[in-house]
């Protein structure tokens, strides 16, 4: 009984968020070509054949990209600007009084907007292959499954890494400038910009400690056929969602204490 | 007898508030060295609230009528003191405590503002665990109440704010909560919108029992709401008590204008001992001790030809305004 009370709660958040998001599909197709960095990165490796320095063939660099493109779009997050906004304005007071804590609310927006984004993606892709026939590739059942899989962890990481942060606002109300300072090193070192591959390798050492390649550059390889360590990976990705629920549970219930309900 | 469901005691808040020096300098100032004060907004109050009451909490802009609701509803947490609301400590936040409480915010909505409010319902139904049939059951007792049809089907920013409101209230009370905490509920309202909303209140009260704490700036939601008003003067309670007791203290005289059918009538009237506010001919109006309206109404209408009678009630705006700029009414 509590389960299928569960499920109903979460079907019904899912699609009032995805209706909402519906009415937002231009603003959401415009995100998704916005997202196309990955394929400028593209080009500027081709065209200086850099990827001979990290033995990767053109036609699996291609396919790295546009899985990074895949990857970014269904695990992009913007928490921390939603939540800034509602608990400014007072809009987070009637959530806080409701059993269910407010940022289910914003899950269940991100992945409604996903589901909203993905035939846009698809759209795209189809324009890459367009002009790319050559990484054409169909990746088989199981690694799509695990892609999938990898691509969500990513997204639950950076979801909870915002939601720490936007819990900073009961503190110091502008918590989206300490987000920014998340922003250098997850565009650098997440491998949206360049596969962490062709990092040094003692730079590599350390970036594999962080988080950041963990949220695009292990679902694009794996998603991409590229060689990597499928178990280890999905393995570091539930070691840092296990790391970080709880510190989010305690910066929120730390958070909720400090509460003012400003704005209303 | 009814048993308490609000129980406060001793309860204080304070706010830490961040000062800025005005000029170059104090800009400045402030950015290198961010100074703060301590700002106690409640100070030391308590009472108590019986299930089914419905209790208006009245104050000037900033006396802390809004900061109590929040802290009994569990939004803000107390600095100091004890709080019960059904039992519970609101600030804990448990979840049979979220099923029975309800905030209304006359100026924040929780509807979802490109969806028509059904939507909003459906979610909210299920955060509280209703299955469709219930929903459907609670939504159609709701609107017929509150007399909203088509609306239901319409995006929230196409509906007018009278609409939106009654959308809100059905919203915030599909879980059927047995504490109401309204924050000017009536906000921006037109008159019938503020009078619809009113009667369903009552008519809520009166069907569940449902306990309710109002605050509003609308005196008429007050008076004819609430038969308890607690004042809140610089976040200390100053008055806790019946209304009606409070308006006759502030206000302990009413004034009679009654036409006669003579003139004649009129000088007997003023010459037969009542305390005499002005007369013109045939009119004459007159100053009564509320206590002796009755036995004095019965004494004109036996002993003398009247042609009409008119109670002047004195503004109730005035009293209350007096109440929200003094310290303390003892009754």
């Amino acid at each position: 009984m509590k389960s299928k009370l569960i499920l109903r709660k979460i079907f019904t958040l899912l699609k009032v968020q995805y209706s909402n998001m519906l009415e937002y599909r231009v603003e959401i197709a415009l995100w998704a070509i916005s997202g196309i960095i990955p394929f400028f990165m593209l080009n500027i490796w081709t065209n200086n054949n850099l990827n001979e320095s990290i033995n990767i063939s053109d036609v699996m660099l291609s396919r790295y990209f546009l899985c990074a493109f895949f990857v970014r779009q269904f695990s992009v997050v913007w928490v921390v600007f939603s939540f800034e906004e509602d608990s400014l304005m007072g809009k987070v007071s009637p959530y806080l009084i409701q059993p269910l804590n407010p940022f289910f609310r914003y899950l269940a927006q991100h992945l409604a907007e996903q589901i909203t984004r993905f035939p846009f993606a698809i759209i795209i892709a189809f324009f890459f292959f367009i002009f790319n026939p050559d990484s054409i590739w169909i990746p088989n059942l199981d690694i799509l499954f695990l892609s999938i899989i990898s691509t969500f962890l990513s997204f639950l990481i950076q979801f909870l890494i915002q939601s720490i942060v936007a819990c900073l606002c009961f503190w110091t109300e502008k918590a989206s400038a300490i987000e920014r300072l998340l922003f250098i090193p997850t565009l650098f070192l997440s491998g949206l910009l360049a596969p962490v591959a062709s990092f040094p390798k003692y730079v590599k050492s350390w970036i594999y400690l962080t988080p950041f390649p963990y949220l695009i550059d292990f679902p694009a390889n794996l998603l991409s056929g590229n060689t990597t360590n499928i178990s280890g990976g999905l393995s570091m990705q539930i070691l840092w969602i296990i790391l970080l629920f709880p510190v989010f549970r305690k910066v929120w219930f730390a958070g909720t204490k400090k509460y003012t309900a400003m704005g209303s | 007898m009814n048993k308490n469901i609000i129980d406060v005691k001793n309860l204080s808040k304070s706010f830490n508030i961040a000062t800025k020096e005005p000029g170059l300098r104090g800009t400045i100032k402030h950015f290198f060295k961010r100074q703060s004060k301590s700002i106690k907004v409640i100070k030391d109050i308590s009472f108590e609230i019986k299930e089914g009451e419905i209790v208006g909490f009245l104050g000037a802009n900033g006396a802390g009528k809004t900061t109590i609701l929040k802290i009994l509803c569990g939004l803000i947490y107390p600095s100091e003191g004890s709080i019960l609301v059904s039992g519970n400590l609101p600030f804990k936040r448990k979840e049979n405590f979220l099923k029975n409480i309800t905030l209304i915010m006359g100026q924040k909505q929780q509807l979802i503002w490109d969806l028509p409010p059904i939507e909003s319902f459906y979610l909210n139904a299920s955060i509280y665990d209703l299955d469709k049939f219930e929903a459907n059951k609670r939504i159609k007792k709701l609107s017929d109440m509150l007399e909203i049809g088509d609306e239901l089907f319409i995006p929230v920013r196409k509906l007018s704010l009278g609409q939106r409101m009654k959308s809100e209230l059905l919203a915030a009370l599909i879980h059927e909560p047995n504490i109401l905490f309204l924050d000017e509920p009536t906000l921006g309202l037109d008159i019938n919108a503020q009078r619809n909303l009113r009667k369903f209140l009552q008519k809520y009260n009166q069907e569940t029992n449902a306990t309710i704490c109002l605050t509003s700036h609308y005196m008429k939601d007050i008076t004819s709401l609430c038969k308890r008003v607690i004042c809140v003067h610089n976040g200390s309670i100053s008055y806790d008590g019946k209304l009606d007791l409070l308006l006759n203290k502030l206000s302990p005289i009413k004034e009679i204008l009654i036409i006669c059918r003579t003139e004649e009538d009129a000088i007997k009237l003023e010459n037969s001992g009542f305390t005499i506010k002005n007369k013109t001919k045939n009119e004459i109006t007159i100053k009564v001790e509320n206590t002796f309206i009755t036995s004095s109404l019965k004494t004109i209408l036996n002993n003398f030809d009247i042609e009409d009678i008119y109670i002047n009630e004195p503004p109730i705006d005035e009293i209350i305004g007096k109440i929200l700029i003094q310290k303390d009414y003892e009754i």
